[in-house]
């Protein structure tokens, strides 16, 4: 019961591999990308004495003549078939307006949902006065980005049984940048629960239901007690992924996992202490080298 | 005041986990997060400390002035409290946003303070009914997570602790006019005796249960919470409650026992490491507010 006090401690940065601080496509702002005249000046950077530079601390990406600099600090920059995590802000005429951590509000539109059911039909008018029972505001969901529009506003859909509405479980919002971007974003972790890693930084924690239950077309959430290991596991898995974050370990499953198995020798509290913290992510960062080796 | 929505099945699966003991961090619900506290972090106060506490960052400021005695109690100083929100913190604190905040945790602040034993005024006299010490505490919020009063009380026994108020003489020259002198020697200061400041401990009812040092998601579950102040010997200075809902006498009874519990539970610890803080001395450097 004792609460834990300590000094501030300066973080260190933890990393086994040497690579990260001679990578030269790092640049932060002020640093000159290149003083060659031939090169187009893209997002993130800026001429000054002829002279490319940097005004974003991230990774120089180069398309031919184009030079860019991708922010590592930043809201989600979505891309169709992006995987998100987003919860409902409001409700308007024929649309949900969501929170999906990008610079503005996505949209999922009454037409890009399965209502239950599942039967493709017109959406009428009765629809439209029923949408708040399908998704309130605060509702959270995961869905996939449709397309971009012209101001870099999403527009998503849930037209899959996949996505849809979210039931019991606990998100962590993350740095869009640390989530790795993969075949499939949504994991059935082999320690007893599954996680969505929406491309948007916003992970999602959820017991692994069990057999594949009666699909209302993602709409029904059960609201049955979950099991205490099942919520351990949960909780362990959550500070799991604040510790990776912390010291900007890359997200994705093995890495998510080799982190909870290092993890299982400290209580699930403990993980959020600063040196335990360090302790765990230096285990998995090694394991993933060995992985990778 | 910051909030974090939450959806309905979340806010079951908080509730339920509450009920069993297993908060989503893993916490118990008597446990608080793992909290950073550094004093002496701003130069221009005569006390200072940030506390961190999960996210939530409080910084409080302390300065000693020389003020008169108020008119009913002439032979002690007294404390002048001010709370401000920090726009950083969210962007509800924007222009006048977070007042109303700031005013509801200066009025605690005020009543948890208001008794003779938190603080000895008495030694903040300088001159009874013409001058004495006047201490404003200054309050800046920079985040919030969930826990605001409990991360302030902290900060500001840690602040009391390391104030230093300078010496002064009194001395009466020929015509019997009285002169303040302040001592030529900057480290000849009087030190603040911090062991009755009480700690607000919150608790937040939620389910049939309650918790400490809730987050914001959980207190987005409760109705209602008490906030109780307790120093080091389990003395009760100050309850009150703050939320819409209700709370039956029943666990107002148990919320109360646990709280001065957890309480007491807090000052050790804090005193302890404030101790050690200052044998390090000046010599270490402080991590300060970039670490």
């Amino acid at each position: 019961m004792a609460a834990d006090m300590r000094l501030p401690r300066v973080r260190k940065t933890l990393s086994v591999s040497e690579s990260a601080s001679h990578r030269r496509d790092l640049v932060v702002p002020g640093d000159i990308i290149t003083s060659d005249t031939g090169f187009m000046r893209g997002h993130g950077t800026y001429v000054d004495d002829d002279k490319l530079t940097a005004s974003v601390a991230g990774e120089v990406q180069r398309v031919d003549k184009l030079i860019c600099v991708r922010p590592l600090k930043t809201r989600f920059n979505g891309e169709v078939g992006d995987v998100v995590v987003g919860r409902i802000t409001e409700v308007q005429q024929k649309r949900w307006k969501v929170e999906t951590n990008s610079r503005l509000d996505s949209v999922l539109l009454l037409s890009s949902v399965n209502l239950p059911g599942g039967e493709l039909r017109r959406r009428s008018a009765e629809d439209e006065l029923t949408m708040r029972e399908y998704l309130q505001e605060g509702d959270l969901i995961s869905a996939e980005v449709q397309s971009v529009f012209s101001d870099g506003a999403l527009s998503l859909h849930t037209r899959s049984l996949k996505y849809g509405k979210l039931g019991q479980g606990v998100l962590v919002q993350l740095s869009p940048s640390l989530v790795k971007r993969q075949k499939t974003h949504f994991h059935n972790l082999p320690c007893g629960a599954s996680v969505i890693l929406g491309n948007n930084g916003f992970v999602w924690l959820y017991p692994t239901p069990g057999q594949q239950e009666e699909e209302a077309g993602g709409f029904y959430t059960s609201l049955e007690p979950v099991s205490l290991a099942d919520r351990e596991v949960i909780s362990r898995l959550r500070n799991c992924l604040l510790a990776l974050a912390a010291h900007k370990v890359l997200l994705f499953d093995t890495s998510l996992l080799y982190c909870y198995e290092s993890s299982l020798q400290h209580q699930v509290k403990d993980i959020l202490k600063p040196e335990v913290m360090e302790e765990i992510v230096m285990l998995t960062q090694q394991k993933l080298l060995e992985q990778e080796g | 005041m910051a909030t974090a929505q939450v959806s309905e099945a979340e806010k079951v699966y908080i509730l339920h986990g509450i009920r069993e003991d297993l908060r989503v961090d893993g916490r118990g619900c008597e446990d608080y997060r793992h909290m950073e506290i550094e004093t002496d972090v701003v130069s221009n106060t005569d006390g200072s400390a940030k506390v961190t506490l999960g996210h939530t960052a409080v910084l409080v400021g302390i300065k000693a002035e020389i003020g008169k005695p108020r008119p009913m109690i002439p032979n002690e100083g007294y404390l002048e409290f001010f709370v401000d929100c920090s726009a950083n913190a969210t962007p509800e604190f924007e222009g006048r946003g977070g007042e109303e905040l700031g005013t509801e945790i200066s009025n605690t602040l005020y009543k948890v303070f208001n008794n003779k034993h938190s603080v000895d005024l008495q030694s903040l006299c300088i001159s009874p009914g013409e001058h004495c010490w006047v201490l404003y505490v200054d309050v800046l919020l920079l985040q919030c997570d969930g826990n605001l009063y409990d991360a302030t009380s902290v900060a500001i026994k840690a602040a009391l602790f390391s104030t230093k108020i300078p010496r002064v003489h009194i001395s009466t020259d020929d015509e019997g006019g009285k002169e303040i002198e302040l001592s030529d020697d900057p480290y000849d200061c009087m030190r603040i005796q911090v062991e009755n400041v009480p700690c607000i401990v919150t608790l937040c009812k939620v389910g049939h249960r309650h918790v400490v040092d809730a987050t914001l998601q959980e207190k987005a579950c409760s109705v209602a919470s008490l906030i109780i102040s307790v120093t080091h010997k389990g003395t009760v200075t100050c309850t009150r409650k703050v939320g819409g809902g209700s709370l039956d006498p029943e666990s107002v009874f148990e919320m109360t026992e646990a709280g001065k519990r957890v309480g007491k539970a807090l000052h050790a610890p804090l005193m302890k490491l404030l101790q050690h803080e200052e044998s390090l001395g000046r010599k270490t450097p402080k991590v300060g507010f970039l670490g």
